[in-house]
């Protein structure tokens, strides 16, 4: 890890912090907002955020430049897992990167929620090798992505993610959310 | 309660411009977006302070070792960012209740920490165990169209609606 990599994390770190900043979702009433179903401000700008960098992740794909790098579908520990930090982000209000954020434009209790999530981190790396032979091999099928287990060009699914991604956000504008 | 914010951007202009971000990223430094893998190295460097020879034998820590590396110094920077954002515009504030969770649960900064230190626990274990967080899978993975980021999102928000709507049910209006 050289540092030219570092340095290149941290200003894109700050770029990060400073758009999430802007579009306000790194506040707990933003975020508790979208889980109530009553103010969808970070579904706007995360859809916002997926549908841009899916095109020009793909070209650079299409074109070798990046290198895909594909989180495994662990199937089992993605539900539970995923579920259990629902329940999680529902009391404590911030995610792990906005909880940061939410830090920065002096909100304290970020500050006690990133200490649990610490601690969260520990209890899991404690606990590691009993889910390494149970919850973590159930359903894994390595790192498949939608087009492969379609079988169809990956530009396919990502004009029907647009599709979807324009629909939501004219529902969600004509609701007033 | 804000009822006028001004300076605030459109969540779809900064959100595509954050797209932009994960684009540029991807393209320099080979890297996609993630969070929550740094908060098992920081925890891990932090255990090492107490007890080096316990974190040495933990498979975890062999994955994902007390290391500072891109990951680590892009979610400082989210800190740092959102620190210079808050100032410039005037939205900087300290505080250490949230609005509405004032208006649900009272105005008590030692339960609003407390609870924002529970839920911090369960959220990080979960997202270990799902192999990542909105960052990772959100921004990360589904911009590659991978099959698990589309579980983990979609997960993420049905537990956390779900969830939310037991907590609050009964209370705060807004």
């Amino acid at each position: 890890m050289n540092t030219g990599t570092l340095i290149n994390g941290l200003i894109t770190g700050i770029i990060f912090g400073f758009l999430l900043q802007k579009g306000r979702v790194v506040r707990y009433d933003k975020q508790m907002g979208a889980l109530r179903l009553k103010d969808m401000t970070i579904l706007k700008f995360f859809f916002s955020a997926i549908l841009t960098g899916m095109v020009g992740v793909q070209i650079l794909h299409m074109l070798g430049i990046a290198r895909p790098l594909i989180l495994p579908a662990n199937i089992g520990a993605n539900i539970i897992g995923g579920l259990t930090f629902g329940l999680g982000w529902s009391i404590i209000g911030y995610c792990p990167g906005t909880s940061l954020g939410a830090l920065g434009e002096g909100r304290t209790d970020a500050f006690w929620g990133i200490l649990g999530m610490l601690f969260g981190a520990a209890a899991f790396a404690e606990v590691y090798p009993k889910f390494a032979t149970s919850i973590l091999t159930w359903g894994r099928e390595g790192s498949i992505t939608l087009p492969e287990i379609m079988s169809v060009n990956p530009w396919i699914v990502i004009v029907v993610f647009i599709g979807v991604g324009l629909a939501l956000f004219r529902f969600l504008e004509k609701k007033g959310l | 309660m804000e009822t006028t914010d001004n300076k605030a951007w459109s969540p779809y202009v900064a959100g595509s411009l954050t797209g932009l971000v994960i684009i540029v990223s991807a393209w320099i430094a080979g890297n996609y977006f993630g969070a929550s893998t740094c908060f098992v190295r920081v925890s891990g460097f932090i255990e090492q302070l107490f007890s080096p020879s316990k974190v040495a034998t933990m498979d975890y820590f062999k994955w994902f070792g007390p290391k500072v590396d891109w990951q680590v110094m892009m979610v400082l920077g989210i800190l740092i960012g959102a620190f210079i954002s808050s100032l410039a515009d005037g939205s900087f504030k300290v505080k250490a209740v949230p609005d509405m969770w004032a208006e649900r649960f009272g105005p008590s900064p030692v339960k609003r920490s407390a609870f924002a230190f529970l839920g911090g626990i369960i959220l990080m274990f979960g997202a270990r165990m799902a192999g990542g967080c909105p960052s990772g899978y959100g921004l990360g993975a589904m911009v590659q169209l991978a099959v698990s980021g589309l579980i983990v999102v979609m997960c993420f928000f049905a537990g956390g609606i779900a969830f939310a709507q037991i907590i609050y049910r009964g209370g705060g209006s807004k």
